[in-house]
């Protein structure tokens, strides 16, 4: 054991028992926007670097951007598919809130970010990875549009869970946020 | 001043700068002293409120043409 660690683990836990929450950010990701999510992992992995954990909630039409856009999984019902279809193929597939304009405005914004340097979505999520945020699915949102978990992303820290386990990580988060 | 590790992040944007800066002082010693230097104008508010949060201290900032550079030291 890392003494170190260890004796950070006993700060953490006293600074918990004081104040009744974790130094933990803990947050819904609902929307399936691109500039929703890009602000989603731009608080994530900043939140890491200002020392938090940081706890990622994917439901709804979160959900379709953390799909691998190289992987398919067969057995989906005619519901299933149509889902699978309409919705988009992972993170390199969603679209802005505003101004997309039949996908134009959206092409237009990741060129702009590219020239100003500007983080990817992609990018943000290989960050978020490095930078050890947990990634939650929600079950039903899985189970309603039909997605199966082999055709997610690799990512080191994921889980599929239901509503209990994010009210369970929110309870003793610092700072809840839903986007 | 004794500068131990340079950075160079300039032409990065939000949250880059502030999470490999981050990133670096968690490898370093406590006492040594990083230089980052950034083009990033949030940077201004964003390494100070950093600084705070993480119980880091920023001995300087100097401000060049087109970039800044911060001096941070590693307190804990």
């Amino acid at each position: 054991m890392d003494p170190k660690k260890e004796l950070q683990r006993i700060g953490e836990e006293l600074e918990a028992l004081k104040t009744g929450t974790k130094n933990k950010l803990s947050m819904i990701v609902f929307s399936g926007d691109m500039d929703k999510l890009l602000a989603a992992f731009i608080i994530a992995t900043g939140a890491v670097a200002m020392g938090l954990h940081v706890v990622m909630f994917f439901t709804f039409w979160g959900t379709p951007a953390l799909r691998d856009k190289k992987k398919k999984a067969g057995g989906k019902d005619l519901f299933g598919k149509m889902f699978g279809f309409m919705l988009p193929k992972g993170a390199g597939k969603v679209k802005l809130s505003k101004m997309n304009m039949g996908g134009m405005g959206t092409a237009m914004m990741k060129h702009l970010m590219k020239k100003k340097n500007i983080a990817s979505l992609e990018e943000m999520i290989g960050l978020a990875a490095e930078l050890e945020v947990k990634i939650y699915i929600c079950d039903m949102s899985m189970g309603l549009m039909g997605f199966k978990p082999e055709e997610m992303i690799d990512y080191p820290d994921v889980e599929f869970v239901g509503v209990a386990k994010f009210l369970e990580e929110a309870g003793d988060s610092k700072i809840q946020l839903f986007l | 001043m004794n500068v131990d590790v340079k950075m160079d992040l300039k032409g990065l944007a939000c949250p880059l700068p502030v999470v490999k800066v981050s990133q670096q002082v968690k490898k370093m010693k406590v006492g040594e002293v990083l230089e980052a230097e950034t083009t990033d104008p949030g940077a201004h508010a964003d390494f100070p409120a950093w600084a705070k949060s993480s119980g880091n201290e920023i001995l300087k900032t100097v401000k060049e043409e087109k970039s800044a550079k911060f001096y941070i030291k590693k307190l804990k």
